[in-house]
């Protein structure tokens, strides 16, 4: 039997001035547990001021686009999703 | 309107699929299966290394050691939260692993016996899994996309770190230019082992090629590493220990021997030097951590109970 | 930088993203490195050994978590800990090695000083997890009580005649601020978690206790550069009272510190466990005598 701890949401604030920006998930027991984590794993290079954490489950999401039955079939479903980091300047792409 | 064509439409156009978007089944178990398997490798890969950092020779060494191994676990934790966007559990997927029915690469099999070995890694290995990685930055799934783009920003210094120790010891003494050499004899083949078996018998390749959850072939990558590989071994002053590797000026590629392939399927199906070794060490982290997720897990109900309580009275 | 070529990084060269650095002479900048007149230079590198082997040899035992420990989040945590005392190890050796003035560095000092010449306190080196000798709520007593006490010292020596000790304590009391958070949240959550975890947590300071007293027991080059560690006493038993309550601990009787003839940590006398963790540390830098690493 496992416990397994519930999912968090981080968003970082890259530097002052600029919104925070969700950067990824990550597991904690606790609100408290979860900033502190959060810190350890999405900043470790000193990539943000200031750090939110959200339970994943609290998150209410409309569908990307209402109108397009494409998106229609899980719209019941959040389903968690991460979008790390903006994608960097210099990184080819996409 | 046909989900399944809209979905083949939006791959083929490499727009990405984002999490709440309709897709195969296939692709989604395709998916977690190749995003757990990446992460169990991040996870169990932190083990060969992790092996000498109480011993590093330096503390200088001993910090960059230590802070690579760290990012591998942070490089776990990225994609296991890709695989979360999927509908996969990570508690799940731990038990895969530590039962057995995931595989992690097999790479991490092979145990690590000096301290050049740190450097063969980053260099040999990591390199290997940079050419693996760096076409998955434009992977179809958006999440998996994302997470390999800062995976490979990180793996980039790892790969830097472990070049730069080997060219350390290449200039030091006798005995640390033997030591360089006789650790990338020993990982020269399992390196190219990495990009998985030929083309001709690898069994996933097309699906996942078409839905771009893979975007070269493994002979490609193959390829792809051996050339740029040889000018880093010239540079380092290091012998490739393979008879059969030249230029061939015709095809503008390395010719070069092939994998003990016999080899690489006795370490896939569990009989590497440490396959049982490193699965056991994630056991019982895992099994030891238990007490401690459990009494984090129960505090916390108890703190929401203290606040309900508390919520009620006022 | 480029992605579609993974060698490239070999020769672009990012060293702000680095998360470790290189040159760490360089790490306090615009600090006075002249020995000040006032402090005694002997005296003053034996209290940089003090305070650095202390930090090194806490560092080496954090770092025997990494791959074990109870989630992934927490292996993370652990080694930014472990990071961060060894960065401070590394000044305070070199600063030592500067003091000194016999051309000895940080890792002459770190790998080819005999145990006799170790001065960390007994705390930092017994075995407290994963491996034999502890658990995970041992490691987080120790924690506790290891940073609440650095916190103490480095938060005195601010204001030390020593420029770059100074700097060292002031750059390290952030750090250690977020160590001793990290372990007061994790005490408070295993004590008052299941049973079996209160169970654990209760040994863990209970393993930890005997080797309080050292810490609040002044060297003689300790007293004579104006730091009396006796001091610190109260504001480390407030920080610990307030903890062990919000945990539902009781905190233990006093024990008196076991020592050798009087003697203990900061003189060279150490625990058993001592010359296991050197003989693994320093093997492979002794077994190739002038190599470059």
């Amino acid at each position: 039997m496992s416990s397994s701890w519930p999912l968090w949401e981080v968003f970082v604030r890259g530097k002052r001035g600029l919104n925070h920006v969700h950067v990824g998930s990550l597991h904690a027991p606790d609100a408290e547990m979860a900033v502190r984590n959060a810190r350890d794993v999405y900043t470790r290079r000193n990539e943000g001021v200031s750090i939110w954490v959200v339970p994943a489950s609290a998150i209410t999401a409309s569908s990307p686009d209402e109108k397009d039955p494409f998106f229609a079939p899980s719209g019941d479903k959040v389903y968690r999703h991460p979008t790390f980091y903006d994608i960097p300047e210099d990184v080819p792409h996409l | 309107m046909d989900l399944e064509a809209e979905f083949e439409r939006t791959v083929a156009a490499e727009h990405r699929v984002e999490p709440r978007d309709w897709m195969p089944d296939g692709y989604r178990k395709t998916l977690i299966r190749q995003i757990a398997q990446h992460a169990h490798s991040e996870i169990i890969g932190m083990q060969p290394e992790g092996n000498w950092i109480s011993r590093a020779p330096s503390l200088r060494r001993k910090a960059i050691l230590l802070a690579k191994v760290q990012d591998e676990a942070g490089h776990g934790l990225y994609l296991y939260a890709a695989t979360e966007t999927l509908g996969a559990d990570r508690g799940d997927l731990t038990e895969y692993l530590i039962s057995g029915r995931q595989k992690y690469s097999s790479i991490f099999n092979y145990p690590t016996l000096s301290y050049a070995d740190v450097g063969t890694i980053g260099w040999l290995v990591d390199g290997a899994a940079i050419c693996n990685q760096v076409p998955l930055c434009r992977t179809s799934y958006g999440p998996y996309a994302r997470a390999m783009i800062r995976i490979c920003k990180e793996e980039s210094f790892h790969q830097r770190q472990g070049y730069e120790l080997l060219m350390t010891m290449m200039r030091g003494t006798d005995a640390q230019r033997a030591m360089v050499q006789e650790s990338v004899d020993r990982f020269w083949w399992p390196s190219l082992m990495m990009f998985g078996p030929p083309d001709s018998e690898s069994a996933n390749t097309e699906q996942s090629m078409a839905w771009r959850i893979k975007r070269n072939t493994n002979d490609e990558l193959r390829q792809k590493f051996v050339d740029m590989t040889v000018p880093q071994a010239e540079k380092l002053g290091v012998t490739l220990p393979d008879p059969a590797l030249k230029w061939n000026e015709e095809r503008g590629h390395h010719d070069f021997g092939q994998p003990d392939w016999d080899e690489f399927w006795q370490v896939v199906k569990g009989n590497g030097p440490t396959n049982a070794q490193r699965v056991a060490h994630r056991r019982k982290a895992h099994e030891d951590g238990e007490w401690v997720r459990a009494a984090a897990a129960a505090h916390a109900a108890k703190r929401s109970a203290d606040a309900r309580a508390i919520g009620q009275s006022a | 930088m480029s992605f579609d070529n993974a060698y490239e990084s070999l020769i672009d060269h990012e060293d702000t993203h680095w998360a470790f650095g290189t040159g760490f002479s360089e790490a306090l900048p615009g600090v006075d490195r002249e020995v000040p007149s006032t402090v005694d230079a002997p005296d003053l590198f034996a209290y940089c050994l003090m305070l650095g082997d202390d930090a090194l040899v806490l560092s080496q035992r954090l770092a025997e978590w990494c791959s074990r420990a109870p989630e992934l989040e927490e292996d993370v945590a652990l080694a930014n800990i472990a990071l961060d005392l060894l960065g401070q190890a590394r000044l305070l050796l070199t600063r030592a090695g500067e003091v000194e003035g016999a051309g000895r560095d940080e890792d002459a000092l770190a790998y080819l000083r005999d145990e006799r010449e170790f001065r960390n306190v007994h705390l930092a080196e017994i075995e407290c997890g994963p491996l034999a000798g502890g658990d995970f709520a041992t490691t987080m007593a120790r924690l506790l009580v290891f940073s609440s006490w650095k916190i103490a010292q480095y938060s005195r020596l601010r204001t030390f005649d020593d420029p770059v000790v100074a700097a060292v304590a002031a750059k390290g009391l952030k750090e250690l601020a977020y160590h001793r958070d990290h372990a007061a949240q994790w005490v408070v959550r295993l004590g008052d978690g299941t049973p079996e975890s209160h169970e654990r947590m209760r040994a863990g300071v209970r393993r930890v206790w005997p080797y309080l007293d050292e810490l609040f027991t002044a060297h003689a080059v300790e007293l004579r550069l104006g730091v009396d560690s006796a001091a610190f006493r109260a504001e480390v038993d407030g920080v610990l009272d307030a903890v062990f309550a919000a945990a539902r601990l009781e905190r233990p009787e006093p024990v008196p510190a076991a020592r050798v003839n009087g003697r203990a940590g900061r003189d060279g006398v150490h625990t058993e466990a001592m010359g296991y963790l050197l003989a693994e540390m320093q093997h492979v830098h002794r077994s190739l005598p002038g190599a470059t690493w």
